[in-house]
Order: structure tokens, then C-alpha cells, then sequence
């Protein structure tokens, strides 16, 4: 629960099941000073021609973010550690790409 | 070289220019100049209300459509640029403005929108020609936006591309059936053509930022100022002139299919240039309809405040339930 | 025998087919005159929508209408090719938009009946019907949330919005009994369950509208005159603008091409 009441301005960010089998994905925001209020406008918005399985709408106060910027130090440490990925290591047959 | 400051904005210049340099994306919480915060919220902005304002002509014609496949494509069109408005008003609240402080700003007039809509939409042809050559013009300006530096703005704007390729073919589409009808339906044709051909080409792209298409060295030289800033941040992407005359080449091919004229004389194959030639812009013609002093400018903005004058009450009555549902939950 | 019971029977479904799409038509072009004019940005999409849906709705009976009617008139034909007493919509979708507790109020009134009918279509004898009762119903499902929503807000928000939703009720309140109004043709068709009879839907009507403006602190207007008459072409002064303006550009340019 979100700590304010909200208004028919107050932000709401938008997640989209595109289809089965994929998570929700952010897809932009909306109004609504409710959450059925923002569910609606973010189905008129967001889904007038895609499928979509489901829709979730969060307030956008309610996000808490890693940092106040972008250049963001939590991620800092993965940027050097090439060996959390397959390519780092020998393929495992001539083409190189795919594992299969 | 300056020190840094004790705000230490001199690393921050660094970091941004060099996302930049690196064609990487600027997202909101990202520090960034404040003239490049400015100049972004004033694209974005006007792109919206452009959207906004822009559904006024065609959204005339909803009543009048001639058959209901005509009405529902035109409906649905007319959605779509509401939604377009949306997207982008909340690709500009990422930089720290309210959706009331923009909608403040347009009915004030203190911010544009595109002035090609300041014209009249007359007949029913014109929902084809508006579609065919606004949307058309508006096309080739956003394709290179879903690469502009401001990471919400393209975005959205990747959003309105894919949508708004139907808006032009659903235009031509309105326009070859006249074409093909029958002699008052080529004429009604003929003449919406004749009145939206100059406002897109003109007003669209905005002003000339090099000599080509009939600007004298000072307006140039002006835009080309402007114009310069903004790629440089990676705003835009090419100059308002370049894009103007991609436009022009999509078109005259299109307009022989479809069996209209444009009304420019001077339109012709340039094997040297490898582009068609078009006549000079009236940019007077230009610089009126920026004065906003039109019947028409006029009617449009008005017909917006009204609808959000009307709707007040409504709004205040959202905002009081949710403040009720608020207090009811406090309490319990 | 046989044969001509059944060329009576189609004859009947395209009638009421047309009376449904007419209303759908009709209430399209009410909600078309709201976008650019609505209260958000978001209620234009939203309206919009909604219109498209019903525009939808309009084309497949009309279509369906002049199949079975005989005469081969498409969806465009029947739209754009009558006259005023040849349309047989309700008189609620044609009433003036009014303010947007009045739009509302209408929506409640005409979404709520539509989504009944054509859930109970959905299981009718007409295969035609029946498919387009299973369709409908999911997007009226969605008008009815849509209105009820809005009403509840209206109805428990400020002392003006109260006031004009309740306005607005009672503007259209007389016009909701045209909707279940019974006569030789509904009764031929529930007899033997080709169609349905709006009148058996009237109960579960009334109980839901009333959850919804007990849910919004409204009262259920008090039953007084009842309109009628579009069923049978006689319609307000307000239709005749309205169809002229629809059929104007057609109109203007016979042998058109469009």
C-alpha cells in the first residue's frame, strides 16, 4: 500500500505478459487514482492491438530504485566478470555457438 | 580545463557526453545539462500536444465516415493518436513534469504543437490527405527518433512507429477509392490534396536549417544553429531539410499511383541529385501559421480548453472518491 | 407448412437482428461525438473503445440482417440507405449526450442489458445469433465495468458529481423499459428459442443496476412515464439530425465509391 491517496493524475507503471511463458515486461506508464482505474487505461493504452495474457500496474511511488542515478554502483561489480558467461569458455563444438 | 566543482559536476558532464559519444541511451535518473533536459522536454512536449491536437480534423469526420469500415479505421486511428499523446506525455513526466503542468502549457500557449493542424479540415477527403501526407511526414521525422538519445522518448517513440504506418496507408487507402470513384469524388480528392500538400512539406519538418528549399543564408543559418544543438546530444538525428526532402521522394511516386497532382510545379526528377527538385516554401505562409492568429489556430485550442474545462468537475470528483477510499482505509 | 414456418422464422431473426444492430449503430455514433471531448485523454481512448466495439457489434447484425432478409442489402446499405422510420434502435441510444454523468448513466443502462442478451444469445437456437452473443458479451462484459466504475465514482464524489450522476439516471431512467418491451415478433422467436425475449432478462436487470447505485450511494429512480416507439420507426425529434448527420457525405455523393 502506498503511503499517499492517489489522484487521477498519480503515475502507474505498466508490466505486460505478452504471452504465456514470458514474465511480465515494463511497457510505460499510465494515470488511474485507482488501481481498477489504471488497470483500465493501461489496457486501453497498452493492448488495443497486442495479445497480452495479463496485466499488472504498479504505483510508481512505490518503486524503490537501486541509486538516485543510473550509472548505478550495485551493478558495478558484475561489469568485470566475463566468466559468468558460456562465451568465456572453450565451445563445446566447431560451429561455437549454440550448445544445443 | 575548468577544476571540478564541489558539486562535482565536471565528472558528470564527462560521464554524460561520454553515454553519448558511445550512442548509448540518457535515462532519467541520469544527470544530464540542463539545456539538454530543456530541449528534450520541449520536443517531447510538442510532439504530444501535437498528437492531441492533431486528432481535432480527422475526429470531425467520425460522425460524417461514408461507410462503417471507413468510420471504424478512422476511429480507430483517431485512438491512436490519443494514445500516442499519452505515450509521449509520459515519456516528458520522466523529467519532472506533471501531465497538468503540460496541459497547462498548451492551453496557455505557451508551448506549440504542430501548426499544420491550425488548417481546416473540409471535406471528407481530407481524412485521407491529412492521414496520406501529415501522418506521412510525421513518419519519416520518427523514424529516427526511436534512436534519439533520451531513452523514454524513444521509446515511445518506437511504440508510435509501429502504429503509425497503418494511419498512411489507411489514408491513401481513403484517397485511391475517391480516386477510382467517380468525377466529384477525383475533384474532392484533387482539392484536399491541393490544401495539405504545402502544410506538411512546410510545417511538419519545421524550419529550413540549410539553404536548400528557399531560405535566405540568416533563417538558415538560425535553424541551422538549433538544429546543430540538438545532434550534437543526439536529439535529433538529421537536419530538418534532409528530412524534408526524403519526404518529397516518398510522395511523388505515391501520388502518380494514386492519380493526384501535387500542386508544385517545380516537382521534377533531378538525375544529378539523384532526388526530385521542388519549388521554394513560402515560408511567410510558414511564419503565420506560427503566429497562431488563424480562425482556425484558434478554434482548435479552444474546442481543447473547453474539453478540459468540461471535464473538471469529473476530475475532481475522481480525485475525491480516491481521497474518501483513502480515509475509509485509515480508519478501519 | 414446414417451409414457410421457416421462411417466416428467418424473416423474424433478421428483424430482430436489425432492431439489435440499429441499436448498436445508433449508440456508436452517440459515443463517436465524444472523442477530442472528453473529461481525460484517457476517457477518449477508453470511449472511443467502446464505440468501436459497438460499431462492430452493428456491422456483423446489419450484415447478418440483410442476408436473411432477402433483399441482399450489405452492412453499408442498410447504415446509409434508410430513412428515419425505418429504424428500429430504442430511443435510449439515441438520446443527446449530455453531460458525461448522462453518457454514463446511459452506458450503465445499455451495457448492462446488452451483456445479458448476449450472454442468453449465446445459448440461442440461431446459430447466427448465438455466435454473435458468445463474442459480443465479452466486450459488453467489459462496458458494464466500464460504466459501473464510472458511476460508483460519480455517485461518491464531490456534491456536484453526485448530483449530476443522479441527474443523469433520471434523464435516461424512462427509457430503459423500451429495451424489454415484448411483442409478436421476440415472443415468436423465445417460443421456440431461435432468440430471447428481453423481458425475461428484466429481473436480473434491475438487481444488478441496483448493486451498482447502492455500491455509488445513488437511488434507483422512481418508476414514472415510460418511453416507446423505436421498435416500430417512431423515434425523438433528436434522431433526424443524427441520421443526417451519419448519411451526409454518402448522401452527397450517389454512386459513390468508397
Amino acid at each position: 500500500m502506498s503511503e499517499r491517496t492517489a489522484r487521477v493524475q498519480t503515475p502507474w507503471e505498466v508490466f505486460i505478459r505478452p504471452r504465456r511463458g514470458l514474465s511480465h515486461q515494463h511497457v510505460g506508464s499510465v494515470h488511474g487514482a485507482d488501481a481498477d482505474m489504471a488497470l483500465a487505461n493501461a489496457r486501453d493504452l497498452y493492448t488495443r492491438r497486442g495479445e497480452s495474457v495479463s496485466i499488472w500496474v504498479v504505483r510508481s511511488d512505490a518503486v524503490r530504485a537501486s541509486s538516485p542515478s543510473e550509472k548505478d554502483p550495485l551493478f558495478s561489480n558484475a561489469a568485470d566478470k566475463p566468466y559468468r558467461y558460456p562465451e568465456h569458455y572453450v565451445a563445446l563444438n566447431e560451429g561455437g555457438s549454440h550448445d544445443g | 580545463m575548468t577544476t571540478t566543482d564541489a558539486s562535482g559536476e565536471e565528472g558528470f558532464t564527462e560521464h554524460f557526453e561520454a553515454l553519448l559519444a558511445a550512442d548509448e541511451r540518457i535515462e532519467p535518473r541520469d544527470w544530464m545539462p540542463d539545456g539538454y533536459r530543456r530541449m528534450v522536454l520541449r520536443q517531447v512536449a510538442q510532439h504530444a500536444h501535437s498528437e492531441i491536437i492533431g486528432m481535432q480534423p480527422e475526429g470531425a469526420w467520425l460522425t460524417r465516415a461514408p461507410s462503417l469500415h471507413r468510420k471504424a479505421s478512422l476511429l480507430a486511428k483517431v485512438q491512436d493518436e490519443a494514445g500516442h499523446g499519452l505515450y509521449l506525455y509520459s515519456a516528458a513526466e520522466t523529467l519532472g513534469v506533471s501531465r497538468a503542468e503540460l496541459l497547462d502549457a498548451l492551453h496557455g500557449g505557451t508551448q506549440r504543437y504542430a501548426a499544420t493542424f491550425n488548417h481546416p479540415a473540409l471535406t471528407w477527403a481530407d481524412t485521407g490527405a491529412i492521414a496520406w501526407l501529415t501522418d506521412g511526414a510525421a513518419v519519416v521525422n520518427q523514424v529516427p527518433l526511436c534512436h534519439t538519445s533520451y531513452g523514454p522518448y524513444a521509446r515511445a517513440m518506437r511504440r508510435v512507429c509501429q502504429e503509425e504506418a497503418f494511419h498512411v496507408r489507411q489514408g491513401y487507402d481513403v484517397l485511391w477509392s475517391l480516386c477510382r470513384g467517380t468525377p466529384e469524388q477525383q475533384e474532392m480528392a484533387q482539392d484536399a490534396v491541393n490544401r495539405w500538400w504545402l502544410p506538411a512539406v512546410a510545417l511538419m519538418f519545421g524550419p529550413p536549417d540549410t539553404t536548400a528549399g528557399g531560405a535566405d543564408d540568416r533563417t538558415a543559418a538560425m535553424g541551422a544553429a538549433v538544429s546543430r544543438r540538438s545532434m550534437a546530444w543526439g536529439i535529433k538525428r538529421h537536419t530538418n531539410d534532409e528530412l524534408r526532402q526524403r519526404f518529397v521522394d516518398n510522395c511523388v511516386p505515391q501520388a502518380e499511383r494514386l492519380g493526384v497532382t501535387l500542386p508544385d510545379p517545380a516537382i521534377r526528377w533531378n538525375e544529378e541529385r539523384g532526388h526530385y527538385d521542388f519549388g521554394p516554401i513560402d515560408w511567410r505562409l510558414f511564419r503565420e501559421a506560427l503566429a497562431d492568429n488563424s480562425q482556425c489556430a484558434r478554434q482548435r485550442l479552444a474546442h481543447r480548453v473547453a474539453a478540459h474545462e468540461d471535464g473538471a468537475w469529473v476530475r475532481e470528483a475522481v480525485d475525491a472518491y480516491a481521497a474518501g477510499r483513502y480515509e475509509e482505509g485509515q480508519s478501519a | 407448412m414446414t417451409v414457410s414456418r421457416t421462411g417466416e422464422r428467418t424473416r423474424d431473426v433478421a428483424a430482430y437482428a436489425l432492431r439489435l444492430g440499429d441499436d448498436a449503430l445508433v449508440l456508436s455514433q452517440r459515443l463517436c461525438a465524444w472523442v477530442t471531448n472528453a473529461p481525460t485523454i484517457e476517457e477518449d481512448l477508453a470511449i472511443s473503445n467502446i464505440a468501436l466495439d459497438l460499431l462492430g457489434h452493428a456491422r456483423t447484425l446489419l450484415a447478418y440482417s440483410g442476408e436473411l432478409d432477402g433483399t441482399g442489402r450489405s452492412d453499408d446499405d442498410l447504415a446509409y440507405g434508410r430513412t428515419e422510420r425505418q429504424f428500429r434502435n430504442a430511443l435510449l441510444v439515441e438520446l443527446d449526450n449530455g453531460d458525461f454523468a448522462v453518457t454514463i448513466a446511459r452506458q450503465l443502462v445499455y451495457a448492462q442489458y446488452g451483456l445479458l442478451l448476449c450472454t442468453a444469445l449465446a445459448g440461442a437456437g440461431d446459430a447466427g445469433l448465438a455466435g454473435f452473443g458468445a463474442r459480443a458479451a465479452k466486450e459488453l462484459e467489459y462496458h458494464r465495468m466500464h460504466a459501473a466504475q464510472w458511476t460508483v465514482r460519480l455517485g461518491r464524489g464531490t456534491a456536484e458529481s453526485h448530483r449530476r450522476m443522479q441527474a443523469g439516471l433520471d434523464r435516461v431512467w424512462p427509457y430503459a423499459g423500451e429495451l424489454f418491451e415484448a411483442d409478436e415478433l421476440v415472443e415468436r422467436l423465445d417460443a421456440d428459442g431461435t432468440a430471447v425475449a428481453p423481458a425475461r432478462l428484466r429481473a436480473d436487470w434491475e438487481r444488478e443496476v441496483a448493486g451498482v447505485l447502492a455500491d455509488a450511494g445513488l437511488t434507483v429512480p422512481a418508476p414514472s412515464w415510460h418511453a416507446t416507439g423505436g421498435r416500430s420507426g417512431l423515434h425523438t425529434e433528436a434522431f433526424g439530425p443524427l441520421l443526417a448527420e451519419f448519411q451526409s457525405v454518402r448522401r452527397q455523393y450517389p454512386g459513390g465509391n468508397w
